[in-house]
């Protein structure tokens, strides 16, 4: 065993004898475009709605629940999938999530929301993860859609332009999610929550 | 034998046949669904838009729920969350600027003011419902209170 370790090290710490500079640079760099493809490719795949919806968890809980919302079904037909909420879209934040995710996974395994009555116990928790990641990221996700900059607000009904127009802007201490919760699922019980 | 299967088999035939034949299904009753008898699929008919710009509207008696003049699409009202209360309960409805439940809705069945509203009145679309463009299902001869006392003034009516 420590035999064959060494043998290895050694084989990566010498140069090359018999490939060519040119041959190890290209196939590098089109190994590199395999895996990085690939990689990336795999990450888009748990990024899609079907792979959400794979499981039953999320299937009959929030998926349901969301089908009956403006984002789901609208006059334009312009709709939100659950990464477009759920998961950051630039790439380091992405990874973080992911990085992150690998906790629903152990809850997948585990079963720690597979029936109803497990999922109505932690409702209140997860929607609270959701609601805190949110605030943190100044409704990152919302804003994707939903620019500030090209909100008329005009065309806002009087309250809703008041609020949008001083307490989301750079110096309102408010984002999205303090007053737009529960738009896309139903929301846990609200005893003591401020809103 | 061979004639009792075949008198079997005519008369099932036949019956098949009575029962397709649109005249031997029930007439259409003069009531919410018009056109075709209960035989026919009708399509639906279209689904009343949403109000988007509507007013506050007058009563028609005094004790009329109040219609709600916004839309109350993915309105949670259950066990968890009422999203009516979120603007009309009595804490927030002077900041949201809408109208506070009145205080009926806090009193139980006894007529004891409490604290919250009671569940007796806690679901609101069961008595207040959002105005939308639908025509009446079936005609109607309802007039307003107001209307009731003006034509009794002039002696009109019955």
């Amino acid at each position: 065993m420590m035999d064959r370790l060494k043998y290895y090290w050694q084989l990566l710490r010498k140069p090359s004898v018999h490939y060519s500079l040119g041959f190890l640079t290209l196939g590098g760099f089109l190994a590199g475009i395999i895996f990085w493809g690939g990689f990336n490719t795999a990450l888009e795949v748990t990024n899609t709605e079907e792979f959400c919806t794979g499981c039953h968890e999320m299937y009959s809980n929030p998926y349901q629940e969301l089908k009956g919302t403006i984002h789901y079904s609208n006059r334009s037909g312009v709709r939100a999938e659950c990464s477009d909420c759920h998961v950051p879209h630039d790439w380091t934040h992405k990874i973080g999530r992911k990085m992150e995710a690998s906790k629903e996974v152990w809850g997948w395994l585990f079963g720690s929301i597979d029936t109803p009555e497990k999922f109505e116990a932690k409702r209140r928790e997860l929607a609270e993860r959701e609601w805190h990641r949110l605030k943190a990221n100044d409704s990152l996700e919302c804003r994707n859609c939903h620019e500030f900059d090209s909100m008329d607000f005009t065309q806002q009904d009087p309250r809703a332009a008041e609020a949008h127009s001083t307490a989301l802007t750079d110096e309102g201490d408010k984002t999205c999610i303090d007053c737009h919760k529960g738009i896309a699922h139903e929301l846990p019980d609200m005893a003591g929550v401020e809103r | 034998m061979k004639k009792l299967i075949a008198i079997l088999l005519t008369a099932s035939l036949a019956m098949v046949a009575l029962a397709e034949s649109p005249s031997m299904s029930p007439s259409s009753p003069d009531g919410l669904r018009k056109g075709g008898t209960l035989g026919d699929v009708a399509d639906a008919p279209p689904i009343a838009g949403d109000p988007r710009d509507v007013q506050r509207e007058v009563r028609n008696y005094p004790e009329q729920p109040p219609v709600i003049p916004h839309t109350i699409r993915d309105y949670q009202v259950d066990k968890r969350f009422n999203r009516c209360l979120d603007c009309h309960s009595r804490e927030s409805a002077p900041d949201a600027g809408a109208p506070m439940v009145s205080v009926t809705h806090f009193m139980d069945r006894n007529f004891q003011v409490r604290a919250e509203v009671t569940p007796g009145r806690y679901f609101c679309t069961q008595c207040h419902v959002p105005q939308t463009d639908a025509e009446a299902l079936v005609e109607s001869d309802f007039k307003p209170i107001d209307q009731v006392i003006r034509e009794g003034d002039r002696g009109e009516g019955q």
